[in-house]
């Protein structure tokens, strides 16, 4: 086994971050607990810390210090949401993932260094991807789960392989950096002890009896001497993502920035569980005391094929949005996926010698879709009923080829052109080329239909299909053009 | 005459044929991808043997039913049996499909797209052109300007696809910035075809015959 071990020292405020727009101004902000009768500083921005605000400052100190200092509130679900998000990245992986821990998260890599590795190379590639998720990190790996956090605290970027070298590595760790709690860390060194290997050296029992059997059990853990069972992640069915505005928005060019990183966040979630999307809402929620009666404005958007570019679905949305009419300034934006099918790459051809932007028909079609309506493309078929207007249909989503035999039924010549209703005919046709046909059928649903149809010349030398009913006297009607 | 003199007259007579102006009647060397029209006195008429690749072209006629989907048909059948998409942008009536089968175009590789407006169906026209998905996009714009027929030749020419716009025969009086324009003309009901204009070479003065008179379609 050798575990990773990623610490999110800042994760709250790295949550708040995410909700920001990248150019608004985030250099005054500082994260306060929910207490509300006495807020505590949690994080400040760098501007904030570099004046002298602290974290477990009460809000007054902090902005006595630093007027300018704009406090938001922490916010437990926001944190517990991008805590699951880099738990289905890091799952992407490795199937062991653990949350267990509240500031940082586990990942079994003993499997993945072999197809990631060697370790330099692996925590290039991490860290450049949760940069780009925006997320401030630490990260150590070592044969145990608390021995590689305990190194990631003490250390940044260190992989221990064998259980003797951590245990080395332990010995020399300061207390401060075991992740013991306040109390016990005041306590050890009220008896002098700087280091791990001071509390190692001392009796067991002593131990035991000092600070409870759970100290000893962690240290135990800590060195491997025990086994350490964590409880592992397992990656929804869903995605659910949402983000909250500070102001409202009014237009859909600055619903870019949101939707960007719900869509960036949707993808690096599916290529984790190596999904793919189908269909998604987005949900526009609109102030909830000025628009009371006014439901969210609700966006279906479905693609052809289960797709995971970020790129391709950012657009789709985007496209969607600016042809559909929202009611009221939006207040918050919500992505929901019900639906993630498995992915099947599109297969290119390496000899493709097409330039241009690659795409391919689902894709081309989704996004004619999204501007001009689901039903907007389609295919044509051609079917076995004697009656032209019945002869045909249209095929909105099938994904298969059709498997129609061929035509049992030899017809007379059928126009390339059929208008949509008969319109009498200008004048007496010049030249019949072809026909009568008798078409005499339909009595079972109704549309009954006895006509005799003829190929004619018009007198102005356009090839036309029209027919006349049965009877003598009936006037000439245009159904089709021979274009 | 001295050697001099000669070279000096080599010189300025190489300098006279690098005027643009100056059409030397070169045989084009680079192959042009094409695809046959389907209509053999056509293809001789045109100087590559056919629809060039990545071009649009122009269909002018003046009224429906003498033969412009003709024109267009062999070359669809053809994409389509190589399994290559085609796209019908906003069509005037329904492409009868029973029709289309007969004459051989696999309905699985045929496209229909419906468009609100002329503005819709041009901006779907240009995608599907871009795109490099689609190996032929037929299009009806009507009030067209000379801008937007630009547009669709260069989203033809990047996407690598056949263009077809079909317009009405007044339009022959204006610029296009189409490879080849074809009118159809009425008083021979759709028995000839005029070349007005083809890329690459010189337009046949004399029409072409086309579709034969009072026959069975």
């Amino acid at each position: 086994m050798l575990w990773a071990a990623l610490l999110l020292p800042r994760l709250g405020f790295d949550a708040l971050l995410r909700q920001r727009d990248a150019d608004t101004d985030t250099n005054n902000l500082a994260l306060i607990s929910c207490d509300r009768a006495r807020p505590i500083i949690v994080d400040a921005a760098p501007r904030a810390l570099a004046a002298g605000v602290r974290r477990g400052q009460t809000l007054a100190t902090a902005q006595a210090l630093f007027p300018r200092l704009r406090p938001v509130p922490h916010d437990p679900a926001q944190v517990q949401a991008l805590r699951e998000l880099i738990a289905s990245w890091a799952y992407g992986y490795s199937s062991q993932v653990s949350l267990h821990e509240p500031d940082a998260i586990l990942i079994e890599i003993g499997g993945s260094l072999s197809l990631f590795g060697p370790w330099p190379l692996l925590q290039r590639r991490w860290r450049a991807e949760l940069s780009e998720l925006g997320i401030t990190h630490r990260l150590a790996a070592a044969p145990t789960a608390l021995g590689a956090l305990a190194i990631a605290h003490a250390q940044d970027g260190i992989m221990i392989p064998q259980l003797p070298v951590l245990h080395t590595a332990l010995a020399g760790l300061r207390i401060e950096h075991c992740r013991f709690d306040a109390a016990t860390i005041e306590a050890l060194h009220g008896m002098g002890l700087r280091h791990l290997c001071d509390i190692l050296r001392l009796p067991r029992a002593g131990l035991t009896r000092r600070f409870g059997a759970t100290f000893v059990d962690y240290l135990d853990r800590l060195r491997g001497d025990l086994p350490d069972p964590l409880p592992l992640y397992r990656p929804p069915n869903v995605f659910q993502a949402r983000m909250e505005f500070d102001h409202e928005i009014e237009s859909s060019e600055a619903l870019r920035f949101p939707l960007r990183r719900l869509i960036g966040d949707l993808c690096t979630f599916l290529r984790s569980r190596d999904g793919g999307v189908q269909q998604f809402d987005l949900l526009l929620e609109h102030d909830p005391l000025q628009f009371k009666q006014l439901a969210p404005t609700r966006l279906h958007i479905g693609t052809q094929m289960p797709q995971r570019d970020p790129v391709a679905l950012f657009e789709l949305c985007l496209l969607r949005l600016q042809a559909s009419a929202i009611a009221a300034p939006v207040r918050a934006l919500c992505l929901r996926a019900d639906e993630l099918p498995a992915f099947v790459p599109a297969a290119s051809d390496l000899f493709d010698t097409r330039s241009g932007i690659q795409l391919d028909w689902p894709q081309l079609a989704d996004r004619l879709r999204s501007r001009l309506g689901d039903d907007a493309v389609y295919r044509i078929e051609a079917g076995d009923d004697p009656r032209p207007e019945h002869a045909w249909s249209k095929l909105v989503w099938s994904k298969t080829a059709s498997m129609l035999p061929p035509l049992l039924r030899q017809s007379g010549p059928r126009p390339t052109w059929l208008l949509r209703r008969p319109i009498p005919l200008h004048g007496e046709p010049r030249h019949i080329l072809a026909g009568p046909e008798r078409i005499e059928s339909g009595w079972w649903d109704g549309g009954d239909l006895r006509r005799d149809y003829y190929v004619i010349e018009t007198r102005a030398g356009q090839r036309a299909w029209a027919f006349r009913g049965i009877d003598d006297e009936a006037p000439w009607l245009l159904h089709g053009w021979f274009a | 005459m001295s050697r001099l003199a000669v070279i000096e007259t080599v010189a300025v007579i190489e300098n006279m044929l690098r005027d643009p102006r100056v059409w030397r009647g070169r045989r084009v060397e680079q192959q042009v991808p094409c695809a046959s029209t389907g209509h053999a006195a056509l293809d001789e008429a045109l100087p590559h043997g056919g629809w060039t690749l990545g071009t649009l072209n122009e269909v002018l006629f003046e009224m429906d039913g003498i033969g412009e989907l003709e024109l267009v048909l062999p070359v669809l059948s053809e994409l389509t049996r190589q399994q290559c998409h085609v796209v019908v942008v906003a069509a005037p009536y329904v492409l009868y499909a029973p029709a289309l089968r007969a004459r051989g175009v696999q309905l699985d590789y045929l496209h229909c797209v419906d468009a609100a407006s002329e503005i819709e169906a041009l901006w779907a026209a240009e995608q599907c052109l871009r795109s490099g998905v689609c190996a032929a996009v037929l299009c009806w714009p009507r009030q067209a300007h000379e801008p937007a027929l630009r547009r669709l030749q260069v989203a033809a020419e990047t996407g690598h696809a056949l263009g077809f716009a079909f317009r009405p025969a007044r339009a022959a009086l204006n610029p296009s910035p189409a490879a080849t324009r074809i009118r159809l003309p009425m008083h021979d009901a759709g028995t000839r075809l005029d070349v007005i204009k083809c890329r690459g070479g010189l337009a046949p003065s004399r029409p072409i015959p086309f579709r034969a008179s009072s026959t069975s379609a």
